[in-house]
């Protein structure tokens, strides 16, 4: 399996050039059955990102632009009567995908982007009274522009917190951006690409994170890093319970891509910018906390 | 070594909130000083600190070199305007009070709020100076308190939100983990007798109420309205009857129709030439500073200690002004015969002017014309003042050219001076020898504690009158008048042997309250301002350690402490090492041996992290140490660590060699 994710992660590195960093972290999102919220300026490769994981993994994959005037029907789908049987019948939205990309949530009304995270949430949805599940597995990969532009509705703090990482691509290094310009156009190379893995063994790799072994002083480290977050005054408020649990699920994962059956202090540490950074809120009230500026907070609790 | 090294830049100063709490902490150890200077520079020193506060809330600029250099010029003159020098103890605090506040114009990096903070401790302590009342003491605490919690603020410069509960608290605890060493400290600390050591001479309040060597009318009753404890007495037995506690202070010879003042030549000691009866009482008086000679000692005294003197007329007498509380103890008798009277005190005992007061000179001429013999002519008076319509008033007219005459005959309305002086004026016209004696009568009965409270307000001065065959006499002119005559307000407790009127349950209580603070106020006096060298001895003695010279105290002193750091060092080491598993010991082991080797662990730092970094920082070290690091990480976070591996591991980490760090 070890040597699937790898490949998983060497195919990806092919298309999106010099963000190997940030592709691992992405695949442990999903190895977490977490969903991604990428923040960052246009044009740096959010979609192709997207595009490409789920091709890599063979999972059916949808898009949706996020506009102001966008329904929420528009994205669960809705029900329609047909004259010839005189029923109605359902036609599903673009969310009954496997992988989906919310292009620009931050556009959408947050009557529909609550319709997005809902679903997120519930891995189902309820239409005129019906429930549907989702299929499985079920990743949304949302992306947001920095939430100062204008005409955008930022994600209140209850629904980042649906995210189970946020990450930056940021611009490409200077090799990296040379091959991006000398090479061929990435969207003829999509069409290309081969799965790496089935779905089936994603779901086997998702629920082998599961099972990564924890420790525990790993765990004393876990609660002191929560507690810090908690008494520290340069945040708002603390990292909830649900932040705690999702810091552990996502260092599984990674020790999983790392190939290791326990975590380590280091998969916390690489995690928790990640993890904590939408959750967290700088006390000062100044520009959003840096990956960068909170591992330097936390780099003050000693490991036990 | 690099011994000189440039400077930093320097640390900037902390956030606005911390910046508040220290002018708060500045403003609480500043006030109370501001009330002991003059007015001008108490409001300067005020405005200072309300100029910084408004500053901060409004973000001011810090002023210019001119402005700070001529706003201390002005501090300087003023306290030199005020006082008339920069140094002693008003001028020197007040200039420090100022040049504390003045800092506040050029507080700009974290070193000057500091040293804010650090002279603020001092100002704290110079409190002590003017007041050392347990009020005092515990305002000193409570000022220090507020002074650490700023430090606390202070020291978390990047906090970006003020965690004063915090910080209280922290302090709180650390003031309570000094407290240990503080008791040790004042325990053990050498106390040196003499002046050398302790308070400057002008740390002693002028103008400190109390008796003075003389007497004037209308004095007395001055003294009256003032609360001030005199001094304190422990018994060693009952509490004498109430009628005998005369406390004999200065005795006057010398009159001038108006006033009254002991002779010059009376001093130098005298033997004990008494017929004593009765037992004697002992006691214990511990006396407050009142700027005199004379102590006070229940009347007569035959015994005490050895640096007083007893003078010819029966007064005890220290050798320097008291200026800080003393203790002694003291053997009395409050009945006794003193059979010898001198010539000389025949001749000052039966002087008067003969210009004043002659209707009273007729008077005493009378009695002895009328062949009266001295005790009759004792008992006349007395009478004279006992069926007369004379009264006991704390508020008596002013005297005129003849006081004696204009009380005796006039307004009858006096206070014990008046009784006392016009009794003795009588006593001389009638060829008594007669002599006043002032000090204190009664006193209270703190319940709380046992002790004997003599307050200012118990100041009396009373008789004595030499009768051939029973020596001197203590006659209370004061004491015949009856209770219906004494005015409403005046001290009736004097007159009516202690007994009380039902008191109402608020009185009680606020009778008993100011007991309690008595008692207190007592013990603070006993062990705290009062321990000098002999109380250190003593102490010293009872625990086992007496014949300990200075320097020995001194060793001990180090010792103790440094025992004391050391076992609660110990204990925490012990404690933390308890709690450590095998794992944890070896983790720390090897960080020693990294720390050695010139390689520490960062405290965040995890043992793969720090094998990626010693590969590319220690390319030396990492063959060692990398496989250990591995080993350790599997084994402390991984599944199943089995007991031999990490002992494998604790023996590998234990012969682990490094070479040194150069």
């Amino acid at each position: 399996m070890q040597q699937t994710l790898t490949q998983v992660i060497e195919t990806t590195s092919h298309f999106i050039l010099g963000k190997e960093h940030q592709i691992r972290l992405a695949l442990a999102c999903l190895l977490a059955r977490g969903h991604l919220l990428i923040e960052d300026l246009p044009g740096v490769g959010k979609t192709t990102l997207t595009h490409v994981l789920a091709g890599v993994l063979g999972l059916r994959f949808n898009r949706v632009q996020f506009t102001s005037d966008l329904l929420p029907a528009d994205i669960l789908g809705v029900s329609i009567y047909v004259r010839e049987t005189g029923e109605f019948s359902f036609h599903p939205g673009p969310i009954f995908a496997q992988v989906v990309l919310a292009d620009e949530v931050n556009r959408a009304t947050p009557k529909t982007q609550s319709a997005l995270l809902e679903a997120m949430e519930e891995r189902q949805v309820t239409i005129e009274g019906e429930t549907r599940p989702l299929p499985s597995p079920f990743f949304v990969i949302a992306t947001q522009n920095p939430s100062h532009q204008i005409g955008t509705f930022p994600l209140p703090e209850s629904q980042l917190d649906r995210f189970l990482m946020r990450i930056e691509l940021g611009y490409p290094d200077r090799d990296a951006e040379r091959a991006l310009l000398a090479g061929r156009d990435r969207r003829d190379m999509l069409h290309e690409l081969t799965p790496r893995m089935t779905p089936a063994q994603l779901i086997e790799a998702q629920q082998a994170a599961t099972q990564v072994h924890v420790a525990e002083p790993l765990l004393d480290y876990l609660q002191a890093l929560l507690e810090h977050s908690r008494r520290s005054p340069h945040f708002i408020a603390g990292l909830s319970p649900r932040a705690g649990l999702a810091l552990l699920g996502a260092a599984r994962a990674w020790a999983l891509l790392e190939g290791r059956d326990h975590v380590l202090p280091e998969d916390l540490q690489t995690l928790l910018p990640y993890v904590a950074g939408h959750r967290l809120q700088a006390a000062d009230d100044q520009a959003p906390l840096g990956a960068t500026q909170l591992a330097a907070h936390f780099r003050e609790v000693p490991i036990p | 070594m690099v011994w000189w090294r440039r400077s930093k830049p320097p640390e900037p100063l902390p956030g606005r909130g911390a910046r508040l709490t220290l002018l708060g902490a500045l403003l609480l150890v500043v006030a109370p000083q501001t009330l002991d200077m003059p007015l001008p520079l108490g409001l300067y020193a005020m405005a200072l600190i309300l100029w910084r506060y408004q500053g901060e809330r409004r973000g001011w600029a810090l002023p210019g070199r001119a402005v700070r250099l001529g706003a201390t010029l002005a501090g300087i003159a003023a306290v030199v305007g005020s006082y008339h020098s920069l140094f002693g103890r008003e001028a020197g605090t007040a200039l420090l009070t100022l040049m504390l506040c003045l800092k506040l114009l050029e507080l700009r990096s974290l070193r000057d709020a500091m040293l804010v903070i650090f002279l603020g401790y001092f100002l704290v302590v110079a409190g002590f100076l003017y007041s050392q009342s347990p009020l005092a003491g515990g305002y000193l605490l409570f000022a220090a308190l507020a002074l650490t919690t700023a430090l606390g603020a202070l020291s978390h410069p990047n906090a970006a939100r003020l965690r004063l509960g915090l910080y209280l608290r922290q302090a709180g605890l650390m003031l309570l983990q000094a407290l240990p060493i503080m008791v040790l400290l004042f325990i053990l600390f050498p106390r040196l007798g003499g002046p050398l050591w302790g308070l400057p001479n002008d740390a002693f309040k002028q103008g400190r109420t109390g008796l003075t060597d003389s007497l004037r009318l209308g004095q007395i009753s001055d003294l009256v309205d003032s609360e001030a404890v005199a001094f304190r007495v422990d018994f060693d037995g009952p509490v004498p009857a109430r009628n005998q506690l005369y406390w004999r202070g200065p005795v006057l010879w010398v009159t001038n129709g108006r006033e009254w003042h002991p002779d010059e030549h009376t001093e130098g000691s005298i033997d004990i030439l008494l017929d004593t009866e009765g037992p004697p009482v002992d006691y214990q008086v511990t006396l407050e500073p009142h700027g005199k000679r004379w102590i006070f000692a229940l009347d007569l005294p035959t015994e005490w200690p050895v640096p007083y003197a007893m003078s010819e007329d029966r007064q005890l007498l220290a050798r320097f002004p008291i200026q800080r509380a003393v203790q002694y103890r003291i053997r009395s008798y409050t009945h006794y015969r003193d059979t010898d009277l001198p010539d000389w005190q025949r001749r000052y005992a039966t002087n008067l002017p003969r210009t004043l007061n002659r209707q009273a000179t007729a008077l005493g001429h009378r009695w002895v014309a009328e062949g009266l013999d001295p005790q009759q002519r004792v008992a006349r008076a007395l009478a004279l003042f006992r069926e007369q319509p004379y009264y006991y008033t704390r508020r008596p007219p002013i005297a005129g050219a003849n006081p004696v005459d204009e009380f005796l005959f006039d307004s009858r309305r006096g206070f014990c001076e008046h009784y006392a002086s016009a009794f003795a004026w009588l006593m001389r016209a009638a060829e008594v020898p007669t002599r006043i004696v002032i000090g204190y009568q009664g006193g209270e009965l703190n319940p709380v504690n046992g002790a004997l409270t003599v307050r200012q307000s118990d100041a009396h001065a009373w008789a004595e009158v030499y009768l051939q065959g029973r020596g001197w006499v203590r006659v209370d002119p004061t004491s015949v008048i009856p209770p219906e005559r004494v005015e409403e307000g005046a001290d009736q407790a004097r007159f009516d042997d202690g007994e009380r009127p039902e008191m109402g349950w608020a009185s009680a209580l606020l009778r008993g309250l100011r007991n309690q603070w008595d008692a207190l106020d007592y013990r603070w006096q006993l062990w705290v301002i009062g321990y000098n060298q002999e109380r250190q001895r003593a102490l010293l003695r009872a625990l086992g350690l007496d014949g300990l010279e200075l320097r020995d105290l001194g060793l001990f002193l180090v010792g103790s402490v440094a025992l004391l750091l050391a076992t609660v060092a110990a204990w925490l080491g012990w404690r933390d090492r308890r709690r450590a598993g095998p794992l944890e010991r070896i983790r720390r082991r090897l960080d020693q041996k990294l720390a050695r080797a010139g390689a520490p662990r960062h405290p965040a730092e995890g043992p793969q992290a720090l094998a990626t970094r010693l590969a590319l920082e220690h390319p030396r070290l990492a063959p060692a140490v990398g496989p250990l690091l591995a080993q350790y990480a599997r084994l402390h976070y991984g599944p199943g660590a089995s007991p031999e591996a990490v002992k494998a591991l604790a023996r590998a980490v234990a012969t682990l060699h490094l070479p040194r760090a150069h």
